[in-house]
């Protein structure tokens, strides 16, 4: 067998084609028939990121929330979405919506967003068939929000609005990979999530995108998932030059503790607040949320303070993607540990 | 008796400490560390730090943790007179995983959680004796048993809930981590707050190390020699809740320590409970602290202790098992 005929035997494997498919960057995904763009009233997001995503595009066809939202983060949101309901997730075996109650909803489209896989395949493709409900899957790392932005804008038939964020997602994107000089190593960075501050995302995981793309890498890595324990002394021998976290009583409690206060980094006053309201700035959920963090992100890691402005950019993204500005002094309470 | 299983034990353990104070990812030689030591945690430098506020805790919450589930398997193993028996046997496990997943599903503290966590494994197994005390038709230990599997159920159910209403990218790693039990967070005042809790169950647990063994025979038989056997089995349970609860407020659900630990520790001293608990206190220690000082230097991120403790136990239970008839 020469190599051609092993590449065209090899092809004509599904998996094969789909592993072919990977490789050309995110592409739709839909489960029955799309319905037209304007017939689309009713859209049930099947996670917390594709919750976001259609609240950013189309928040009066977001029938509900698949997680639920704290009341700091009801707060940050318009009047009309923040009460819209609590309705629960559609994840395989992990869904929290029983079926018929999705039908009950009568949504006209289920959204979905996410690395895909085949389980998750399977899942959404079980799920159009036992309901009836279209089911489109928009997958996508953080670089790819503006695609997933503008995609999802046309199927929800709002295509002006999904093309001026999706520009306003490039731009940021954009900024954040020019925040580090060419040829420069951004620097080494801890994120401690949990309750003690000793789970952390590792390089090149979905969790540390952001921390990515802003030019900053973070110390852990190695196989598995996106998130590990670790112990104190290995963050120590770590030497991080920046720690950030996104649970306040960690932030709260790390200053005064008297083994983190020690690392050179909180010495140095790098210790970061990553701001989670009304979604996290860093993950959770990963969304389209992620976008309004990285010139934060940026300023951060590579020591640029952006000074009053920045109030100024977290407003104006809060008034554009989310349809709603907070109070200046709410934002500037949420900066401030940041 | 022949002393060398003690010396054994007690070599084991040394070399369990020297090994948890000299490993770890800060690189620190035999001088280093020995310095460190010396001259207490008070004294300056990186070496200091990490010997004292680092190793040094939880090398101590290891050997408690391991010797205060060892105590409790080897006290419950004798009870109900049944070598399959491990602490979590009266739901202590399940309420101390469910109360601490609701602690971390609320957003409370470390502190919080370890309170809840402890709070939670009382109330299991208080709720356990509860209904047993209630039932009276039926064989006491047998009542304990399947009450204990009922509550345990019912708290795992609880465990279960929690993780489904769980934020998946945040909150749901924390509890899984939590559940698989570890070390890493091992401060110096977690290990103050356990060890008098942890004292205080082995306390009456030595005491009565003499009279346990009336335990092993039936009920009436133990009667008729004097002892009063409901009060009896009543201090053991209060006393082994006390040292499972605390340790698993501080590590999680650490598993198979509480099983393996008391069967090797018979087999070494013999079936006595009153020779039996101080072996299975210091091979247990000794082997969280081993587990641990792996979990924590084989690769850059922790192994969870759970698993670590599983991988070695099991295959360890199986070659007891498979040398037989040496059990209770």
């Amino acid at each position: 067998m020469n190599r051609r005929t092993f590449l065209a035997a090899l092809a004509a494997f599904p998996g094969a084609r789909l592993l072919a498919a990977a490789d050309a960057g995110p592409r739709m995904r839909v489960f029955g028939s799309l319905p037209r763009p304007e017939r689309v009233r009713r859209v049930f997001a099947a996670g917390p990121p594709a919750a976001v995503l259609a609240h950013v595009l189309s928040p009066e066809r977001l029938i509900g929330w698949p997680m639920p939202l704290s009341p700091e983060a009801r707060a940050f949101l318009a009047p009309a979405v923040r009460e819209r309901p609590f309705l629960g997730r559609l994840s395989g075996r992990g869904s929290t919506i029983p079926l018929e109650k999705l039908l009950a909803l009568e949504p006209d489209l289920i959204l979905d967003t996410g690395t895909v896989d085949a389980t998750y395949l399977s899942a959404a493709e079980n799920v159009h068939e036992r309901t009836g409900i279209p089911y489109v899957l928009v997958p996508g790392r953080l670089a790819d929000s503006p695609w997933q932005l503008s995609e999802a804008g046309r199927l929800l038939g709002v295509p002006e609005r999904g093309a001026t964020l999706a520009r306003e997602a490039e731009r940021l994107l954009t900024e954040a990979r020019g925040a580090l000089r060419a040829g420069a190593r951004g620097p080494r960075v801890y994120v401690a999530r949990g309750p003690d501050g000793l789970e952390t995302v590792k390089e090149g995981s979905l969790n540390a995108e952001s921390l990515a793309l802003a030019g900053g890498r973070s110390v852990a890595d190695g196989p598995g998932g996106g998130v590990a324990r670790v112990s104190f002394e290995q963050v120590a021998a770590w030497q991080p030059e920046v720690v950030l976290t996104q649970d306040a009583g960690f932030f709260a409690s790390a200053r005064s503790d008297d083994r983190w206060s020690r690392l050179p980094a909180l010495r140095a006053g790098r210790l970061h607040l990553v701001p989670s309201l009304p979604f996290g700035w860093l993950d959770g959920p990963p969304g389209v949320n992620r976008l309004v963090g990285l010139p934060w992100l940026a300023s951060r890691l590579h020591g640029s303070p952006l000074g009053k402005e920045e109030v100024e950019r977290v407003r104006a993204f809060h008034a554009r993607f989310y349809g709603f500005s907070p109070e200046r002094a709410t934002l500037e309470r949420m900066l401030a540990g940041a | 008796m022949p002393r060398w299983p003690w010396l054994l034990l007690g070599l084991l353990l040394t070399l369990a400490v020297l090994a948890g104070l000299a490993a770890g990812p800060i690189a620190l030689g035999p001088g280093e560390l020995l310095r460190a030591l010396l001259g207490g945690p008070s004294a300056e430098g990186q070496a200091t730090m990490v010997v004292w506020s680092l190793r040094l805790p939880r090398l101590a919450a290891a050997l408690l943790v391991g010797a205060a589930l060892s105590a409790a398997g080897t006290a419950y193993q004798a009870m109900f007179r049944n070598p399959l028996v491990s602490p979590d046997i009266l739901g202590a496990s399940a309420g101390a995983g469910m109360g601490a997943a609701l602690a971390i599903l609320f957003g409370l503290p470390t502190l919080g959680i370890q309170g809840a966590a402890f709070a939670g494994g009382l109330t299991a197994v208080g709720l356990v004796t509860l209904v047993a005390g209630r039932v009276r038709r039926h064989d006491p230990v047998l009542v304990l048993v399947l009450a204990g599997i009922a509550i345990g159920t019912l708290f795992s159910a609880g465990i279960s809930l929690a993780k489904v209403l769980a934020d998946p990218t945040v909150q749901l790693p924390s509890i899984t981590f939590w559940l698989l039990g570890g070390l890493s967070a091992s401060s110096p005042a977690d290990v103050g707050r356990a060890a008098p809790l942890v004292a205080a169950g082995l306390l009456p647990l030595l005491l009565l190390r003499h009279r346990v063994d009336l335990l092993t025979l039936a009920d009436e038989e133990a009667a008729a020699l004097g002892e009063d056997v409901s009060r009896l089995r009543f201090t053991l349970i209060v006393s082994a809740t006390l040292v499972t609860g605390a340790s698993v407020a501080i590590a999680g659900i650490v598993g198979w320590v509480g099983l393996v630990v008391p069967h090797a520790a018979r087999l070494l001293v013999g079936p006595r409970f009153a020779r039996s608990l101080p072996a299975a206190l210091l091979l247990g220690a000794a082997f969280v602290a081993i587990a641990d000082t792996l979990a924590r230097s084989a690769a850059a991120i922790e192994l969870p202790l759970g698993i670590l403790t599983a991988f070695v136990g099991a295959p360890a239970f199986l070659w007891l098992l498979a040398r037989g008839g040496r059990f209770s």
